[in-house]
């Protein structure tokens, strides 16, 4: 963002800059810095309050303060291409259990495609009575819905090379937003489906034409299709003008850039089902549809490349689970010896991420700190030797171990992995 | 949504467990309840709202290009593993190097005997089980730069032209519809179902 371009019109700028001048300390053109400024209490009348502020309607879309320019996507460098690559949430940088929409994370097979709705169009066939094309508008005009759910990559984090600094490079390939849709069993239904029907065939109008098979009950179950996020259409980035949404199930397929859905009696063992998406095990095998996203949790603060003062901290972080609700996120501040429970923020929705805290006075001594998820079925978030000792190093996806942070005598804290 | 059938709407509706659903429509449901709907896949009793249109089979055929993993949906069309190293060289190679050796792209060739070792190599002859998903997934969405930009017969041959860089099929190789389909792939029964929750507790 550029600070230059601060939508003021050019009298105001002018008017603003030489009460600047007199006050000394409006920098137009540098990055926030906020140790050098002077502090704004009292007795000093802050020069924010001396002047008008910005026009209503300076921003027709709003953006952050300027001060926040630094919360942005984690964007992995020197990529060897970024057609088929993804950015992460900053996870420890947001409050609360909605990921704005600017900030969710992605995930691209073939780039992100700049679709015009009005000549979009969704193809259902198959095994179905009546094979459909249905615009846009007709889209929305079936019985609409809203849920909040999180959505998450299956690799995130893979199990291997777990040298991320940040939350974010750990865990960041998950948000949380409100999706606002219908469902697409009322889609199918309008189709019509024939009794042999068992997986619907997803693909979308990227330059991957990325497929998954998404399983009849999944679908005629909680399954959505989406045309908004959090109040507004999709962005680009998130399928505009429409996704398909399995709520905890892997990223991969809720497919964005919705246009077509076979209804077959097999699934298509697609690229993204076959040599991608699933899970290798020590003995050579694979894991194959691998879809539900298991419980998990990680601190986003005091996190990775924070550093924190003796006394008192509140621990908090996010937990979720694609079998439902969070029932419980216990935080140990003693390196796993022994285990809080932590208070859950309502509301605590099934399938979307939970904030959790819990008071902390460090004693400031050295310490590793985590938290562990555990979710209605009764399943704990293992640590990650347990998730090892099974599946070994070479499964990439879902991996949803608990994530330890170091803390040291300094309140630096680290990768505890590293 | 006041229609004639609004009433088997609710009754499908409430079948589904959709929540939440407008308050001032509960007496139309409790009146449609008694006409139950069939289990998934029935159309007895679903609600139609009459929106979008017929596909015509013509459109269907233009955008229905997932293949089944036997091949039976494969097109009309072949191809040689001669004319596949030219459609790879001019096509693929920038990527995903001269014999399938992998760079910008995926490595393809090679890694079978590896994937219960150390260091599994996954590639197309290491660990795809069908060798009609190659076609399909060359068609669809390759190459990056111009997807779908290649005829049949030459994903045919490109698909001929890295099964024969993994031993899988000779040189002189022709691969159509059938013969494409009948290519075992190695890893053919490499994969199991999900097993989880794991680690148990």
């Amino acid at each position: 963002m550029s600070h230059d371009d601060d939508g003021l019109p050019a009298r105001r700028r002018f008017l603003a800059g030489g009460a600047a001048a007199a006050a000394g300390a409006l920098t137009g053109g540098l990055a926030p810095s906020r140790g050098r400024a002077a502090e704004a209490g009292p007795p000093d009348i802050p020069e924010w309050m001396k002047v008008p502020g910005a026009d209503v309607g300076s921003q027709t879309y709003g953006t952050p303060s300027r001060f926040e320019s630094g919360v942005i996507r984690n964007v992995p460098q020197r990529l060897k291409q970024y057609l088929s690559a993804s950015s992460r949430t900053p996870l420890q940088d947001l409050d609360g259990i909605i990921t704005p929409n600017g900030l969710f994370y992605e995930r691209h097979h073939g780039g992100v495609p700049d679709i015009d709705p009005a000549r979009h169009r969704l193809m259902i066939h198959g095994l179905v009575e009546t094979p459909l094309i249905l615009t846009m508008d007709d889209i929305r005009r079936f019985p609409s819905e809203s849920h909040i759910h999180f959505l998450e990559c299956s690799g995130n984090p893979g199990f291997e090379a777990l040298n991320g600094r940040t939350a974010s490079d750990l865990v960041g390939l998950v948000g949380c937003a409100e999706w606002t849709g219908v469902r697409l069993a009322t889609v199918l239904r309008e189709a019509g489906l024939k009794p042999e029907a068992r997986w619907v065939v997803a693909e979308g109008a990227d330059a991957a034409a990325l497929t998954r098979s998404l399983p009849i009950e999944k679908c005629l179950d909680d399954a959505l299709l989406v045309y908004s996020q959090n109040g507004e259409r999709l962005r680009p980035q998130q399928g505009y003008p429409l996704r398909v949404l399995l709520p905890g199930f892997e990223g991969n397929m809720s497919v964005k850039w919705l246009r077509r859905l076979n209804v077959t009696a097999e699934p298509a063992y697609s690229r993204e089902e076959t040599a991608k998406y699933t899970d290798s095990m020590p003995d050579g095998t694979a894991r194959q549809f691998t879809f539900v996203m298991e419980a998990k949790s990680i601190i986003t603060r005091p996190s990775g490349t924070q550093r924190i003062a003796a006394g008192f901290n509140e621990i908090t972080g996010i937990a979720w689970s694609g079998r439902g609700l969070i029932r419980a996120v216990e935080v140990s501040v003693d390196d796993g010896r022994t285990w809080q429970a932590a208070a859950l923020q309502a509301p605590v929705l099934t399938r979307a991420l939970t904030r959790f805290r819990l008071p902390w006075t460090w004693d400031g001594r050295p310490t590793v700190i985590m938290s562990r998820a555990i979710d209605e079925t009764g399943y704990v978030q293992p640590s990650f030797a347990a998730l090892t000792a099974v599946r070994g190093l070479k499964s990439f996806y879902h991996n949803n171990a608990i994530v330890p942070w170091r803390v040291a005598a300094s309140g630096e804290v680290t990768n505890g992995y590293a | 949504m006041a229609t004639p059938r609004h009433g088997a709407l609710i009754g499908a509706v409430i079948l589904l467990g959709i929540t939440g659903l407008a308050q001032g429509t509960a007496g139309l449901a409790q009146g449609a309840a008694g006409s139950t709907e069939g289990a998934a896949g029935s159309t007895e009793g679903a609600k139609r709202y009459g929106l979008g249109r017929p596909a015509r089979a013509e459109e269907i055929a233009a955008w229905n290009i997932d293949i089944d993993r036997e091949g039976r949906k494969l097109p009309p069309g072949r191809g040689s593993v001669v004319h596949g190293r030219a459609v790879f060289e001019a096509q693929c190679a920038s990527c995903h190097g001269a014999r399938g050796e992998g760079g910008l792209g995926d490595r393809l060739v090679g890694g079978q005997g590896t994937l219960a070792s150390n260091a599994p190599i996954k590639t197309v002859g290491s660990f795809w089980p069908y060798a009609p998903t190659l076609f399909d997934y060359i068609r669809r969405a390759m190459p990056m730069n111009a997807p779908q930009s290649l005829s049949d017969d030459d994903v045919y041959a490109v698909s001929a032209y890295i099964l024969n860089l993994n031993g899988l099929v000779p040189d002189d190789a022709v691969l159509d519809a059938g013969a494409l389909g009948a290519v075992r792939m190695p890893n053919r029964d490499g994969f199991v179902p999900d097993p989880r929750p794991d680690p148990g507790r």
